[in-house]
């Protein structure tokens, strides 16, 4: 299809050029230095080896800040999935109420974390509104920022904020499967149920990587919501790996950031490999 | 309409409304005079004050003092609200400017290296702020960029995002179409300006609805690169303004909130294209 026409070998480069000339001079070549930096000691920049990285896998902050990154993953890609998928079945047959649903579905994505912080701190308040309905309801009030249930809070913005997002991706996949297939299966008698499990999701599955690896970096901008809502020292089952960093880039520990920083990479590298195979599959 | 689509419609319809009652919270707050918030916030600004805050939809006597006090008595407000406007328009020129160009390279052109090129971009996209926080801080640190906006226009402006929403639009061009207009063009800029920017404008006004919203919403690079809290975007000052003045504070939210919804509304075919489009297959 796209024929090379002599002289035009470097064409396409002239007009990465701009883009490339940045992305090399604000992250690719930084990373690299950060990359070294991870092997030296960050006051007399003397080779350490593996230390900071010892260092920030001994740390308990670090520990405690991984295993909720992964309990929030682990929690909230089952549920934002499953949930975004329901809806996105249902409102695959077009309608104008399903639409406006949509649209009422992408809402929060627009909504500025700043401005709905101020709500959810009214909201889930020690004294708070909710607490206030727990109790005129005869329940007890709970203490929403202050214990293990911070983390759900937290579980409910991202799902709140995510779940539009997700079902437009699903509605994307769902419209590429063929009509065809489906009048076939009904003139075959199969149910709906059949129908969903041998028809839509097995044709879903190309869509099931993306939209997987497109939530849990999602997951990573949930710091936003725990900063704005619980400022830098949260309750311990919100502390985010964000707050990490941010602590050391406070104490100037430009060693232990790097060793952070070039792990965390490692780990999205894993998971992009995995975004890839998904696609190969296609 | 089958009983089964009612029932799935009204729960669905249920989660919509619940998904945009802060909004409505939010705007309660805005009009509800300074008495009746201080009663109603009470329990939770009071340290001592037993009991739970309440709320209501439809405020007891609705005024717009807390958004005229706001818009004319506080001028750091404004000036938060320029620096929000001087942040999203450099990275959003940025994004235009050198993303476009990148972008149509990327689709049109063969050139050496563009297969790892590609996944490189791909990589940089996926990759979170931990990631990149140390790496941007240090070459804005080198350049002398750090407390300056530039210090975040910067990175946003050179994202690699904006460039795979744009590059699946410009990719689904036509071929005869460029084919032909290479006949009369006299070089290949003239190919991109006449024919790309026009034909891929979809994909250019998606990839601008998401980089607004992305960046009108900047929480954790403005506050790591700018120690000046006079540089500081709406995101991150109107949290500082504190429930002990709600009434600005709510005030402030809805402003924050204002942009983003026009945006959103005017702009939500873009939004869902610009969503499809970032589930990037090569």
């Amino acid at each position: 299809m796209r024929r090379r026409i002599k002289g035009e070998r470097w064409t396409g480069l002239l007009f990465l050029l701009p883009s490339l000339v940045g992305v090399l001079a604000f992250v690719l070549i930084p990373f690299l230095d950060v990359i070294r930096r991870s092997f030296l000691s960050a006051v007399t920049e003397e080779w350490v080896g593996l230390k900071s990285y010892r260092d920030v896998l001994e740390n308990p902050a670090f520990r405690l800040a991984c295993w909720n990154t992964l309990r929030f993953s682990a929690v909230c890609l089952p549920a934002l999935l499953g949930l975004s998928l329901f809806v996105g079945v249902v409102l695959q047959e077009k309608s104008r109420l399903g639409d406006g649903l949509k649209t009422a579905f992408l809402f929060p994505m627009a909504i500025p974390v700043a401005s709905i912080a101020l709500v959810w701190r009214v909201l889930f308040d020690k004294q708070g509104v909710i607490n206030g309905i727990l109790h005129s309801l005869g329940l007890s009030a709970i203490d929403w920022m202050g214990s293990s249930m911070a983390f759900w809070v937290l579980v409910g913005s991202y799902l709140w904020k995510n779940l539009g997002y997700d079902v437009v991706l699903w509605l994307a996949g769902l419209s590429g499967i063929s009509t065809a297939i489906y009048e076939a299966a009904r003139i075959d008698g199969a149910g709906e149920w059949t129908i969903f499990r041998r028809i839509t999701l097995p044709c879903l599955m190309p869509t099931l990587f993306t939209v997987s690896v497109l939530s849990i970096l999602n997951s990573f901008k949930v710091f936003r919501e725990a900063y704005l809502v619980a400022g830098d020292y949260p309750h311990r089952s919100m502390y985010l790996l964000q707050h990490i960093f941010n602590n050391w880039f406070r104490d100037l520990s430009f060693d232990r950031m790097a060793a952070g920083a070039v792990m965390t990479a490692i780990v999205i590298l894993c998971l992009i490999g995995l975004l890839r195979k998904g696609f190969d599959r296609e | 309409m089958k009983p089964v689509r009612v029932l799935t419609m009204s729960i669905l319809t249920g989660l919509a409304v619940l998904m945009c009652a802060p909004v409505a919270f939010l705007f309660a707050g805005v009009i509800m005079d300074s008495g009746e918030l201080r009663v109603r916030l009470g329990p939770v600004l009071l340290e001592n004050q037993k009991g739970f805050a309440s709320w209501s939809l439809l405020p007891q006597s609705p005024s717009l003092s807390h958004l005229v006090e706001l818009l004319l008595d506080s001028p750091e407000f404004f000036h938060m609200f320029w620096n929000s406007v001087a942040v999203v328009a450099g990275i959003l020129l940025g994004q235009l400017l050198v993303g476009a160009a990148a972008a149509w390279g990327f689709a049109r052109y063969r050139f050496p290296f563009r297969g790892a090129l590609f996944t490189l971009y791909l990589i940089l996209m996926l990759m979170p702020f931990q990631v990149t926080m140390l790496s941007s801080y240090l070459a804005l640190d080198r350049m002398g960029l750090i407390d300056t906006l530039w210090a975040v226009i910067l990175p946003g402006a050179f994202s690699t995002f904006p460039v795979f929403i744009m590059y699946r639009f410009f990719r689904a061009i036509p071929e005869a179409i460029i084919e032909s207009a290479r006949l009369d063009a006299r070089n290949a800029f003239q190919i991109f300006w006449y024919i790309g920017i026009p034909l891929g404008s979809a994909g250019i006004v998606s990839a601008m609805v998401l980089g607004f919203l992305e960046s009108w919403n900047l929480i954790e690079q403005p506050m790591a690169f700018l120690k000046d809290k006079s540089l500081w975007p709406l995101s991150l000052y109107l949290p500082s303004i504190g429930l002990g003045n709600a009434g600005p504070a709510f005030a402030g939210a809805l402003l924050a909130l204002v942009p983003a919804l026009l945006v959103f509304l005017s702009g939500r075919d873009y939004l869902e294209q610009g969503i499809v489009a970032s589930a990037v297959k090569e």
